[in-house]
């Protein structure tokens, strides 16, 4: 839906541009924070709705589906990670629930909740004109929340190199292998240390892109008239894989880097 | 689309949320499950072992039938025998009885004829003498002939 007079390269960098506030990088996505919080209290909130209730008898449906969820993550974990761990499953269970649930705010139709929000902010007189307003609804086509959640499994890795394997141990993995030489320490470091920093790029840089591109190609529909109801839903349909894969996938790695941590080579 | 403070922002959030879910979601359900698995083992487990108790129970029952109707058969078989022997031991009662009714009848017969024997002689006895004296009153004197007829009636 292009509105008045805008061109389709202002309606696309008028979706794609976050609702900031600050200057610098001291600045805000107060549309980011908004909809990633509040999804991830909605996750946490109808979670432990049934982990109040839960109990060994004849689950309910909502109890069913939550359990399916939940085991579905504890056996990921328990096919990867061996050894005894309390963070990782419910880790993997946050990850995996509330990056699904961001991704799949890609599949409100692009406009409705940013024209909402025009209109709502014009109405409501934060703005003088109903396109200053900007608002992304999908905090995971954001780079900081992607980086948010792979820089904390970064900090995770690191800290369960030297929980498991000491500062000793990690300083060693880090500077004798792949070459076991003295003479190579400094390639083997290089080459570490690329391996260590490409897990927390990979993850955050796989998530942005597929989501990105995703939202991107939405906007895109939206822009061609009619036969954007059979195009946005035929997209729609293949993106409900793209968000529950890409879920599955950040999760799935971060158990995987977590176990290469915690355990020797 | 630039990395800013929202990076904290989101960090914080997820910190929070993983805390959360580690503390008061993910403990109790999982706890939830385990327990309804190891319930639902348990029950399985009862379950093939009730089916174990019914079967040998069955067979109990069965090997039990079979010696009952055996022994019913056994009783059936004895109680035949005793009723037979019983039927025979009656019939040869019954036979003994009636010979001995038979051999009283016979000797009271005989004796009641023997009885009647005498008292017919006696008569016949009576009536030669009587015949003998209206011949005799004809011819002979009573007296003088008594010795004969008396030996004539000893020989009736």
């Amino acid at each position: 839906m292009i509105s008045g007079e805008q061109t389709p390269t202002q309606y696309i960098q008028h979706h794609l541009q976050n609702w900031t506030v600050g200057e610098g990088f001291w600045a805000v996505n107060v549309d980011t924070i908004f909809w990633s919080v509040l999804l991830g209290v909605l996750f946490l909130w109808s979670f432990r709705r049934v982990a109040k209730k839960s109990s060994a008898g004849v689950p309910g449906k909502w109890q069913c589906f939550v359990e399916m969820i939940v085991e579905f993550v504890d056996n990921s974990v328990k096919e990867s990670f061996h050894g005894k761990d309390k963070l990782i499953a419910p880790l993997a269970l946050t990850i995996f629930v509330w990056i699904f649930l961001m991704n799949l705010m890609d599949l409100i139709p692009v406009d409705w909740l940013p024209t909402a929000a025009m209109y709502g902010g014009y109405w409501l007189g934060f703005v003088d004109d109903p396109h200053d307003v900007y608002m992304k609804v999908v905090p995971t086509t954001d780079l900081n929340t992607t980086f948010a959640l792979s820089l904390s499994v970064f900090a995770l890795i690191i800290i369960y190199s030297i929980k498991y394997k000491g500062v000793k141990g990690f300083a060693k993995e880090m500077t004798f292998t792949p070459f076991n030489h003295w003479a190579l320490i400094p390639v083997n470091f290089v080459l570490e240390s690329i391996t260590l920093l490409a897990k927390p790029a990979s993850l955050a840089l796989r998530l942005f892109g597929n989501l990105y591109a995703g939202e991107l190609i939405f906007i895109l529909i939206a822009m061609i008239g009619f036969w954007q109801l059979p195009a946005h839903f035929a997209w729609a349909v293949f993106h409900i894989l793209v968000i529950t894969l890409q879920a599955f996938i950040f999760m799935m790695l971060t158990i995987v880097y977590l176990s290469m941590a915690s355990s020797e080579h | 689309m630039n990395i800013n403070a929202t990076l904290i922002g989101q960090t914080i959030a997820f910190i929070v949320f993983v805390w959360f879910c580690m503390k008061f979601v993910w403990p109790p359900i999982i706890n939830a499950i385990e327990e309804r698995q190891k319930k639902i083992a348990d029950g399985l487990n009862a379950g093939e072992r009730a089916q174990k108790d019914l079967e040998k129970a069955q067979q109990e029952i069965a090997e039990q039938l079979k010696e009952a109707k055996q022994q019913a058969a056994e009783i059936i078989e004895q109680s035949k025998k005793r009723g037979a022997k019983i039927v025979e031991e009656e019939t040869q009662r019954g036979h003994e009885e009636r010979e001995k009714i038979v051999a009283a009848g016979h000797e009271e017969v005989a004796a009641e004829r023997n009885r009647v024997r005498e008292e017919l002689r006696k008569q016949v006895a009576v009536l030669a003498v009587s015949g003998a004296q209206k011949i005799i009153e004809r011819e002979i004197d009573k007296d003088a002939h008594s010795d004969i007829v008396e030996k004539l009636v000893a020989e009736l």
